[in-house]
């Protein structure tokens, strides 16, 4: 008798309910789109600020109160703060540097994990659990020691020193990259291994291409690591024109720390490629992020 | 399958990540533990000094202004971090369109550290700056952030606050969306308010994640240098000297390699310890979710 009448609220429940979702606009979603709204405005402003500052006159920048529109735009900042600067030299030092980075880590790391999660060998485990261990080293440990390393095989002040590390070693994106491949169903190796090919046909054939989603998100964070790295560049390089995005518009904020718009301007120029990269790529960048930082 | 030829292919396969382990990650680890008992200016002769750096570094006054200001600035940064992008991913989970609100407040995560220094300076700033200006609006009188020994540390973190809330939302809403809807309804025929759901459904289900980012956080923050470095040189007086600072200071302006390596290791210790947890507690939140 109980559960009959539960039911028969239920059902007169459930026409209610839907009549909501037909015009769902609630006070409360409302007030929640205002709350985030701000935040999203928050989290922007900065940005937008930058780029108003940037074309700015020296005379209005310094205006108090601020004002939010440049008048009259001037344009001249971006072309002084190129002039003044390589920053054509750091883009291309950058896009180069990120993009061996990014190709060579997922290449070596792949193998490594194809081994491991696929093929006993001997050592294999006391390899893995190597791995595993040196994802608690913090780098600033290893600082120093890079650095001497570096000095001794002449890899100072050359991109090489950015670039090699990284690239042949990268325990986290070994394991995420081998949780991936273990999950893949041994007959597939084993029909191809029937059909001759060998391992390097197997991994190159269909372990890759099954991982994809896999490489894609060790791939974003091997390319926002690599462009965004700074401490290794302020260690390595000298020379100006060697140097990455980051490092060049410090220099550059050293040397023209009261220009605050040119500043702008040049930190403009070091926002914008990374910002636009981000608005194409967005949903896999979030993604990777997601997937590498849940584990 | 498991032939001789096989074998020899799983070896080649992890050579060049073996060879990168060994002379970019234990090699080097040696080499900093070995340094930490050197006394050596970089150039001259090393002599084996036992533990007086680490001595050294407990009787050194910059090491604990380093270690107070780093954990003051840890104090700051984690709550707010954690709280926030909590309350924002919960926002976001109830909304229609979240899309276009991840977008913007994930922004500032792929920015780099100095282009946010940069940009952070100009913000901060006593005189011109947009904070103050704002603030006066209020008929509050800001301060010169950057440039107050009392103020340093706090800038610092909430423009760390700004820039990590989007990283650690993209992972609470992860987290959100594997929890069942089946837990929601039931208390919403139990009369639960919105209120009381967050605190007995939401919060208990989601507590492997808070912790992961918690642990996160901690192991990020005591790394934290690049932001000090860019707007303030550690600075004013010491006032934003964090312990990488302080193992960068050494090792490249003072070549003390031997204090500055002893001083990495003791970092090494704190991040490891904070590691093992989470390691340890990973085992319980795989679990979990099955």
């Amino acid at each position: 008798m109980a559960n009959s009448s539960i039911r028969t609220v239920d059902k007169k429940l459930i026409p209610v309910k839907q009549e909501k979702h037909v015009n769902r606009i609630k006070p409360s979603q409302i007030l929640l789109h205002l709350i985030l709204t701000f935040g999203a405005i928050i989290m922007i402003f900065p940005f937008l600020w930058t780029v108003s500052s940037s074309l700015k006159d020296l005379s209005q920048i310094f205006l108090v109160p601020p004002t939010w529109f440049p008048n009259p735009v001037k344009w001249s900042n971006y072309i002084d703060s190129l002039t003044a600067m390589p920053f054509g030299a750091a883009y291309w030092n950058s896009f180069y540097i990120t993009a061996v980075s990014v190709s060579a880590t997922l290449l070596t790391a792949s193998m490594a994990a194809y081994a491991f999660a696929k093929i006993r060998f001997p050592g294999a485990n006391i390899l893995f659990i190597l791995f595993l261990a040196t994802m608690m080293i913090p780098r600033q440990v290893t600082m120093i020691p890079l650095y001497l390393i570096m000095s001794k095989i002449g890899w100072l002040d050359s991109h090489l020193s950015l670039i090699v590390p990284g690239a042949l070693f990268n325990a986290f994106a070994v394991f995420l990259l081998r949780q991936f491949i273990m999950s893949i169903p041994k007959e597939l190796e084993e029909a191809a291994f029937i059909d001759g090919a060998g391992s390097f046909r197997i991994y190159w054939r269909i372990i890759l291409p099954l991982i994809r989603p896999a490489l894609a998100a060790v791939g974003i964070f091997v390319f926002l690591g690599s462009w965004n790295n700074f401490l290794d560049a302020l260690i390595f390089l000298n020379t100006p024109e060697k140097f990455t995005v980051p490092l060049l518009l410090n220099t550059f904020k050293g040397l023209y720390i009261a220009d605050w718009a040119l500043m702008m301007a040049g930190t403009t120029i070091s926002v914008i490629p990374v910002l636009l990269i981000y608005i194409v790529a967005q949903k896999q960048i979030i993604e990777g992020v997601t997937l590498t930082g849940i584990k | 399958m498991q032939n001789q030829r096989r074998q020899l292919a799983g070896l080649l396969f992890i050579t060049p990540q073996l060879i990168g382990l060994l002379v970019f990650s234990l090699f080097p680890v040696m080499y900093a533990l070995v340094l930490s008992f050197m006394d050596w200016d970089g150039f001259g002769a090393r002599t084996f000094v036992g533990i007086a750096n680490f001595v050294d570094q407990f009787n050194n006054p910059d090491f604990w202004t380093a270690m107070r200001n780093t954990i003051y600035y840890m104090v700051l940064v984690i709550p707010f971090n954690i709280s926030l992008s909590l309350l924002v991913a919960v926002g976001l989970n109830k909304v229609t369109g979240k899309g276009l609100y991840r977008v913007f407040y994930f922004m500032p995560v792929v920015t780099s550290s100095v282009s946010i220094g940069v940009i952070w300076m100009w913000i901060l700033n006593g005189d011109f700056g947009i904070l103050n200006s704002l603030l006066a609006h209020l008929g509050v009188q800001g301060p010169d952030w950057l440039t107050d020994t009392n103020w340093v540390i706090p800038s610092i973190a909430m423009l760390s606050i700004w820039w990590g809330l989007g990283n650690n939302m993209v992972i609470f809403l992860a987290g959100l969306q594997g929890i069942s809807r089946s837990y929601y309804e039931a208390a919403e025929i139990d009369g639960a308010s919105r209120f009381r759901q967050f605190l007995s459904i939401t919060l208990p289900l989601l507590s492997p994640t808070t912790f992961f980012i918690a642990i996160m956080a901690i192991i990020n923050s005591f790394q934290v240098f690049d932001q000090a470095f860019v707007m303030t040189n550690g600075g004013p007086a010491k006032a934003s000297y964090t312990i990488v600072y302080h193992i960068y200071q050494q090792g490249f302006i003072d070549f003390k390699m031997g204090q500055s390596a002893a001083s990495a290791m003791i970092l090494f210790c704190i991040i490891l310890v904070f590691t093992l947890i989470q390691f340890k507690m990973s085992k319980r939140w795989v679990h979990y979710g099955e």
